[in-house]
């Protein structure tokens, strides 16, 4: 189709260049031109989180940016938070502290924490319950997540003082 | 033959033991994939055209434009959306549009030209006398249990009506009241819908389905071909509560578009259409009359109820009214409401969360109305022997519970009486209850079981994982069968070419798996003993699994588990075996209990309500892994405060229109709302006897009930409908 334009953009460390329409939004080419399907679609209008990724280390959702807003960004989604075969400390703590359930929310809820504790390494309840609340889950017990991200939260700051 | 028992409590190495669910690193990473994330080489896109009224006859559907879009490349019209026909309810959907991409199907589809004729509307659930002026009421049944019986020449109608009146003219209490609970969506996250293929005239299905075994025969019977063409898969699914059992008309019409253009097909709901068509639980509003003795124990219920389900009326079943709490003396009756709404689907535990909240309310209210402690009136009903459960030993577990519960909620600390608490500023703060009950009898399953001379040990079975840990179910019930770690055991589900496993629908679901699993893996255990008795040179009713080992009980003479298996030859041991649902077996059992309590705060000036703290006790037989057991509580417990404070279906009274049919509108409760959550397993040795039964339905009841119940404590005033939102609050405290 005319019009369609190539973004280049970094992926989880990975210069990638795409080809896309100007009406796609990033959400529809990681999903179905880059398979990067990790990143989910809950509602494709900003209002369920399950889409966060982290565009130069800010969390955005990823259905209300235009593919081609994205051009020369560094993008972090779900699949470039493990190093390796390793889950780093929130996705550990999600798993170990039983904070998913169907799980399709979950890449949305951990990406947006990585992004709190970026920014507040050690965020009181509040300050988790406030970030996290526009990620939306209608499966599990949001209170396992609360409790996942201090868990992650204390492991990290373990880690750095050690 | 083996026979088929658990090992006791002190005996288990994996079962009953908090165990990381199996996919949870393919969640966490983003590598598990769901139907939505599955993409096939060459796909089209497929994207539907909803209809925009809630009942209307179609004039005109032209999709010349359509077809002729940049993009696409196939448009189907469904068979009800022909020119004539009468569509009634808003979203039906009438043509899909299948693109290269979905902005060209989304265009395409934007190009159909529709005309209608509008018809007249009805969705007023709650309004009784409307509905039956407007035609809209049906039968929905009843029935009548008195203890005195009609003399022979009494009237038998009249005799009642007689009867009823003086039950509750001689009761010391008399409480009247009226009671709802609105219809909401299934919303599940991951919408509706399935990624198809044909290859060589066979189908494959990636389908977001809650029912991988029995869905095949759903796409045979509609595509003419037989359910040994097909293979249905669903590997994760994104939620379905109930909802998702069929492959549903949109998914028999992708996978005749993709034989029409030999090119796979993506197709799913979009958000708006999910909440629309595909899936809601049925209102309930009730009239009730109840009487009661000096204790608050129920002599006698009268009730007229009614709701609706959808287009074809329906509504709350009357078989299960009143809930729990049963006096002898009862009357209840059914009417039905047609609405333009979609009909209604399975919904975690049918018509149990409308009942709890239409029937425990009007107890909570007897009790405000003695001045009461809540806890005392439901004791006493329960003790008077007015119940109806489907525990076996329903009074004294309820009771066991009760006490556990407000243990952990404090109740008798906290508790104070209807209306008399302490205000802080506008505040207020009030205590509820509920209790509740559900079958959940194992459901079929068949399994396929090879062990490997090398020691492997691989499953597989037909079911599915709606997130509540089957995979990681049957590999506790394999490793703790065979003495092995749970990473030493493969799982494979969520193909339909594997053995049948029955649908995951009324909490079947682990005690079907656990079943077949267990009786495998019995039966694989007995030839692996046979073997290794003769190498070790004694009986095989001797011998053991366990920490790897094959072993002698109560001696150090062993044979590994490998060395074992190389026993076997070079072929490995295939195990199929069967369970049939209703079958007696001690592996598991059915019917449970369940008691709820809340402590919320409630403002008065703005009407919003929090929920402080919330407590879960609830019995399921025995655990099999208590991690994923009360994961499945807790999130019943965040969809039950939802449904209690939120979430609704709102409907336009004039257009039908569903007008909150998206995320941002349709309140679901977020991390901010949700207080302290407590999870207690109510399982001593009577509980842990029974086997395993399932919990996704149980949990899911009594939060409305709960927590309307604790918002009437704090109040004073009862706020009769959930959801209990700010308004309704508000009003409710201005009426009184
Ligand atoms: S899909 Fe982007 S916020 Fe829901
Ligand atoms: S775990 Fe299912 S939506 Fe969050």
């Amino acid at each position: 189709m005319s019009g369609k334009r190539v973004v280049t953009l970094t992926i989880n460390g990975d210069q990638t260049e795409v080809l896309c329409e100007p009406r796609q939004t990033l959400l529809e080419v990681l999903r179905n031109n880059l398979d990067f399907t990790g990143t989910k679609e809950g509602c494709s209008n900003g209002n369920c989180g399950a889409c966060t990724v982290l565009m130069d280390g800010r969390p955005v959702v990823s259905c209300l940016v235009l593919a081609v807003e994205a051009e020369g960004a560094e993008l972090r989604t779900i699949e470039g938070v493990a190093c390796g075969s390793h889950l780093d400390e929130v996705q550990s703590a999600f798993l170990e502290g039983a904070a998913l359930q169907c799980g399709i929310c979950t890449p949305g809820f951990i990406v947006q924490t990585e992004a709190l504790l970026a920014e507040n390494p050690n965020p009181s309840e509040d300050d988790i319950r406030f970030y996290l609340a526009g990620n939306l889950c209608r499966c599990t017990g949001y209170d396992k997540i609360v409790r996942a991200v201090q868990a992650a939260a204390e492991k990290r700051q373990v880690a750095r003082s050690v | 033959m083996a026979e088929y028992t658990w090992p006791s409590r002190e005996a288990t190495a994996v079962i009953g033991k908090e165990v990381d669910r199996l996919d949870g690193m393919a969640k966490a990473t983003g590598a598990a994939k769901y139907t939505y994330d599955v993409n096939l080489k060459n796909q089209l896109i497929a994207v539907a055209l909803g209809c925009p009224h809630a009942h209307c006859k179609i004039t005109k559907l032209d999709v010349s434009a359509a077809e002729k879009t940049p993009g696409v490349v196939a448009v189907h019209i469904f068979e009800h959306a022909a020119v004539g026909r009468e569509v009634e309810w808003e979203g039906e959907l009438l043509a899909v549009v299948a693109a290269e991409s979905e902005a060209a199907a989304k265009a395409g589809v934007a190009a159909i030209k529709l005309e209608y004729d509008e018809l007249p509307v009805f969705v007023d659930d709650e309004d009784l006398a409307a509905a039956e002026k407007a035609g809209r009421t049906g039968k929905g049944g009843g029935k009548t249990e008195l203890e005195r019986e009609p003399g022979d020449d009494d009237d038998e109608d009249e005799f009642v009506e007689k009867e009823i009146a003086r039950l509750l003219k001689e009761s010391k209490y008399v409480v009247e009241g009226y009671y709802g609970i609105d219809a909401i969506t299934h919303c599940c996250l991951e919408p509706h819908g399935s990624t198809v293929e044909w290859k060589d005239g066979k189908l494959l299905a990636y389908l977001s389905t809650q029912n991988v075994s029995g869905t095949d025969e759903g796409f045979a019977n509609d595509l003419g071909i037989t359910s040994s063409d097909v293979e249905v898969k669903c590997d994760y699914i994104g939620g379905g509560f109930g909802s998702k059992f069929a492959p549903d008309y949109w998914g028999v019409a992708a996978a005749k578009i993709s034989k029409e253009t030999g090119r796979p097909i993506k197709f799913l709901l979009s958000r708006d259409q999910e909440l629309k068509i595909a899936g809601n639980r049925p209102s309930g509003y009730i009239n009730v009359k109840i009487g009661a003795d000096e204790n608050g124990v129920l002599t006698v219920w009268d009730s007229v109820h009614w709701g609706t389900a959808g287009y074809k009326g329906g509504g709350v079943s009357q078989t299960v009214m009143p809930y729990v709490i049963r006096p002898k003396n009862y009357r209840r009756i059914a009417t039905t409401v047609a609405t333009n709404t979609a009909q209604s689907r399975a919904w975690r535990a049918p018509n149990h969360p409308q009942a709890c909240a239409m029937s425990q309310t009007a107890i909570d209210d007897m009790a405000a109305k003695m001045g009461a402690n809540s806890y005392d009136v439901f004791a006493a009903n329960l003790r008077a022997g007015n119940v109806d459960s489907q525990h076996p030993d329903a009074a004294n577990v309820y009771l066991a519970e009760m006490e556990r519960c407000a243990e952990l909620i404090d109740w008798k600390a906290n508790w104070h009486p209807h209306g008399k608490g302490k205000a802080k500023g506008s505040i207020v703060d009030g205590l509820g209850m509920a209790l509740h009950t559900w079958g959940g009898t194992a459901n079929n399953s068949d399994c396929r079981l090879k062990v490997s001379p090398d020691g492997s040990v691989e499953a597989f079975c037909g079911s599915q994982d709606l997130g509540t840990g089957t995979r990681t179910v049957i590999a506790q019930v394999l490793a703790e069968t065979f003495g092995l770690g749970i990473d030493q055991v493969r799982v494979n589900i969520g193909s339909s070419k594997y053995p049948a496993s029955g649908a995951s629908g009324g909490s079947t679901t682990v005690g079907g798996v656990c079943e077949s699993h267990r009786r495998a893996g019995l039966d694989a255990l007995d030839k692996l003993f046979e073997l290794a008795a003769k190498e070790l040179g004694v009986d095989a009713a001797s011998l053991e699994a366990v920490g790897g080992k094959i072993r002698v009980k109560g001696s150090d003479k062993s044979i590994a588990w490998k060395k074992a298996c190389t026993l076997l030859g070079m072929k490995p041991l295939e195990i199929n075996a069967s369970y049939k649902r209703g079958d007696v077996s001690t592996l598991s059992s059915s019917g449970v209990c369940g008691v709820q309590m809340a402590h919320v705060e409630v403002d008065k000036e703005t009407g919003v309500i929090k929920v402080k703290k919330f407590v879960a006790v609830q019995d399921q037989g025995l655990v099999i892994n208590p991690k994923t057991c009360k994961s499945q509580i807790y999130g019943a417990m965040i969809m039950g405060i939802a449904a209690a404070l939120y979430e609704r279906r709102i409907t336009d009274p004039k257009s039908g229109a569903f007008v909150n049919a998206e995320l941002a509108d349709y309140k679901l409760a977020r991390l901010g709302d949700i207080g302290e959550l407590v999870v207690d397993l109510y399982e001593p040795e009577s509980e842990r006897q029974r086997g395993v039964i399932g919990n996704g339905e149980p949990p899911a009841i009594s939060p409305k009930a709960a927590i309307a119940n604790a918002v009437a404590n704090a109040l004073g005033v009862r706020v009769p409908v959930v959801p209990l939102t700010p308004k309704r609050v508000l009003d409710a405290l201005a009426k009184a």
